[in-house]
């Protein structure tokens, strides 16, 4: 039996009209539209486009929430195996549209979702790391090349093959890493790309060097006689028995600790989650990564007005960066939101 | 240097009266072995010794360290110098190799930082030592509250010790080489005639060094104390450097994968024809600042006053140790050094992040050994060797991680050697 395909499009590829239709409120029609006739040649008997929906693009970038919502619903009751949209060439607003129906449909439905777009379209870097976008050229000229190729590889992931390169395949690099056997040893790998490079021969390494987020550190507290600490650490330091299960190693979550009328981290009350260094230290008196004692001595010299009574938690061992963000920009809204002025943060 | 490698090919294990081999297959006389073990007072009573052969429906955790059994039948000292021997200079001589077959020590965990060796099904996919015929040591200490440097220790050594007594038996019973290999190595004067006209280079080989379970021995000396030094490849052959690193199991270099570096192995292999191999320079990953500043200056100036034109980096680790990789890649590149780096990844178990922690332009050639992160599925095995609730607190895994069935889902950092930074695997990863 053929996959149910539903196919997105805008206003202007329904051939309803211009930049002066770009509000058309989204409708979904039986039937194959527009490019709609490329992809079906495309898909011949394998997959059928069972819909079509049809959306201005200055509607769905005014009402990205309603508009994603109630084209979810249309959707939804044709019951598809997998949802494709454009293509939208350098369309920068349909692209958007596209990539953003492509990572609801895939996120609520978790069906495949294909989109094609031109590199520089706003909606690749957008959306590419949750959809796959097929490169295609920049204007709808190139719809002989692009609708094929969009097809090939929503019928590859429908069948579940396995991937390759976006060279290989034809989509947008994600930026996602995969992992697969190769030929050879990575000891051999390495060596080649060694001799390659010592002989000024052509090489492609494997892994492109990363670019990380600078943070710029905030100014100095000017008033620390009324400033409220907080602790925060990716060390590892919990409850004794690590109460929450934090991971040893890639953590999924951070703890939150009271330590009203706490003045020493024992080692019969704290211990550390961590798997990423000698530990036995850190058991045995925990403020050496979490130094409660001395910020208590401080609060009662008078340094500073107030320990924060809570103190945040976590696993840096293995953790990925995205993990890491979202618990950091959680942790720092919380402490905002209680008035804390400034954070001492600990590592290991 | 010279150095022979005889090496019997093991087929098979199994137990018996009199430790030796025959035809291919290992007899292991458990009592012997195990009183051998039991000598030590910081080992508990409760000792066992089993066997797991490729295939099997066996699942090992947590694993500590694999050894292979190695003894040197003429020349100059003993394998595992400085730990298990004497602490004279090795990779001279002949030495007796049990190919094929691995010690492997496991059982009541010293932490929750070693990892899991399936000999069958998907995780036997990821691991090396699926291929070897292990004869495998269950482990506790003597006492519950005992220091964990102390039992970390007693188990490292009962590794050793078996995997000596194995090749020493099979020796001792007149065990004839299947295959003799024969490596040279020159000394510095040689090698700054020889090859004219080939680049002259080296191996940075770092080893981590970031206290229990974390730490890497030369000639018994622990690798943090070290600055780093120059080493023929040939003494690596014979056990100069043992392991005492197993957390996230995945990238800690076991005692085996040492004695048998496949990036040693490919640069002798290549020595002569695509380069001049002059050396190893052995460095370590601390963790501070400072030493990581001094070891990586000197280590590089090493490679500087050899007159080296390119080094291969291998790391050992992720996360910390990043920072070291990275400040030996550009302070050699800044000498005139060329570099090739082998890694590993944790991008995340989507991996849609970055996968190192540190970074520097001049890394542009670069090998990984795949996304530890990524997670996979372990069936359940007919036979566990070792403590199967410890997938529920080892790295990699989480609260939930062993099923009532016994399947166990973790990410491969938990699986013993899966993404080797000495390119022991052929797991690398891409951009999708």
């Amino acid at each position: 039996m053929a996959y149910r395909i539903v196919h997105y499009i805008n206003q202007f590829f329904a051939g309803i009209g211009g930049e002066e239709k770009a509000d058309y409120q989204p409708e979904i029609r039986e039937a194959v539209v527009g490019p709609g006739g490329a992809l079906k040649a495309a898909f011949g008997t394998e997959a059928e486009i069972v819909a079509t929906v049809i959306c201005g693009d200055s509607y769905f970038a005014s009402n990205i929430e309603k508009a994603g919502a109630d084209i979810l619903e249309m959707i939804k009751k044709y019951k598809p195996d997998a949802f494709i949209a454009g293509p939208a060439f350098n369309a920068g607003r349909y692209g958007t549209a596209c990539g953003g129906m492509c990572e609801l449909v895939s996120k609520q439905l978790k069906i495949p979702v294909v989109s094609g777009m031109y590199p520089e379209n706003p909606g690749v870097e957008l959306f590419r790391k949750s959809v796959w976008v097929v490169e295609t050229p920049d204007s709808a000229v190139g719809m002989k090349k692009a609708a094929p190729a969009m097809a090939a590889l929503l019928l590859k992931v429908l069948k579940g093959e396995k991937l390759g390169t976006p060279a290989e395949e034809g989509y947008i690099e994600r930026g996602i890493r995969k992992n697969k056997f190769y030929e050879q040893l990575a000891a051999d790998r390495c060596v080649d790309m060694f001799v390659a490079k010592m002989k000024g021969a052509p090489f492609e390494t494997e892994y492109k060097m990363p670019i990380f987020d600078r943070v710029p550190p905030q100014p100095a507290v000017k008033d620390m006689k009324n400033a409220t600490i907080a602790l925060v650490t990716s060390g590892g330091i919990c409850p004794k028995g690590n109460p929450d299960h934090i991971e040893a190693s890639s953590a999924s979550k951070y703890g939150e600790y009271d330590i009203t009328g706490v003045t020493d981290l024992t080692s019969g009350g704290y211990c550390t989650a961590h798997g990423g260094y000698d530990a036995t230290y850190a058991d045995s008196d925990a403020d050496r990564v979490l130094p409660v004692d001395v910020l208590r001595d401080m609060e009662k010299e008078g340094v500073f007005k107030k320990l924060y009574n809570k103190f945040y938690t976590t696993v840096g061992n293995g953790t990925a960066v995205a993990s890491a963000k979202r618990f950091g920009s959680e942790i720092a809204d919380k402490l905002v939101a209680d008035g804390v002025t400034a954070v001492i943060l600990t590592s290991t | 240097m010279r150095l022979e490698l005889h090496r019997v090919f093991v087929k098979r294990v199994t137990f018996g009266d009199k430790t030796g081999i025959t035809d291919g297959v290992l007899t292991v006389n458990k009592k012997e072995l195990l009183e051998l073990i039991s000598e030590d007072e910081l080992l508990g009573k409760n000792l066992d010794v089993d066997i797991a052969l490729p295939g099997d429906s066996v699942r090992i955790i947590p694993v500590k360290d694999v050894i292979e059994p190695r003894w040197k039948i003429e020349g100059s000292g003993q394998v595992f110098p400085g730990v298990l021997s004497d602490v004279e200079t090795v990779g001279e001589g002949k030495t007796l190799v049990l190919s094929g077959s691995a010690v492997v020590t496991a059982g009541k965990i010293v932490r929750f930082q070693e990892g899991i060796i399936d000999m069958s099904g998907p995780g036997a996919e990821f691991t090396p030592y699926s291929k070897t015929c292990n004869v495998v040591l269950l482990l506790e200490p003597a006492r519950a509250d005992m220091d964990k440097h102390d039992y970390e220790q007693a188990c490292r050594m009962a590794g050793l010790k078996t995997a000596a007594y194995l090749a020493r038996s099979c020796a001792a019973s007149g065990a004839k080489a299947d295959k003799v290999e024969i490596y040279n190595h020159a000394n510095i004067k040689e090698a700054m005639w020889g090859h004219p006209g080939l680049p002259k280079v080296g191996y940075l080989y770092m080893l981590q060094t970031q206290g229990l379970l974390h730490d890497t021995y030369l000639y018994g000396v622990d690798v943090k104390k070290i600055l780093p030094t120059v080493l023929s490849p040939l003494e690596v052959m014979d056990g100069a450097i043992v392991s005492g690193n197993c957390v996230s199991a995945c990238d800690k270099n076991s005692t085996y994968v040492h004695q048998n570096n496949p990036v040693i192995a490919n640069m002798l292999k290549r020595h002569g024809r695509d380069f001049n191999f002059v050396t190893c320079i052995v460095t370590n990953e601390n963790v501070t600042l400072a030493d990581k500043r001094r070891s990586s200056s000197y280590a590089t100036k090493l490679a500087a006053m050899l007159g080296l034109d390119g080094v291969v980096i291998t790391e050992e680790g992720f996360g910390n140790p990043d920072a070291d990789l990275i400040m030996n890649c550009w302070k050699a590149e800044r000498l005139g050094i060329k570099t090739a780096l082998l890694t590993d990844e944790y991008a995340g178990q989507d991996g849609a992040s970055q996968s190192l922690a540190d970074s520097c332009v001049e890394g542009d050639a670069c090998v990984t050994a795949g996304n530890a992160n990524e997670l996979i599925v372990l069936p359940p095995m007919k036979k566990v060797l070792g403590v199967p609730e410890e997938a529920n607190v080892i790295a990699g895994g989480w609260q939930g991680s062993l099923a009532a069935d016994g399947t166990i889902t973790v990410e491969l950092q938990a699986i013993t050697g899966a993404t080797s930074e000495l390119g022991y695997t052929k797991l690398g990863a891409f951009t999708i």
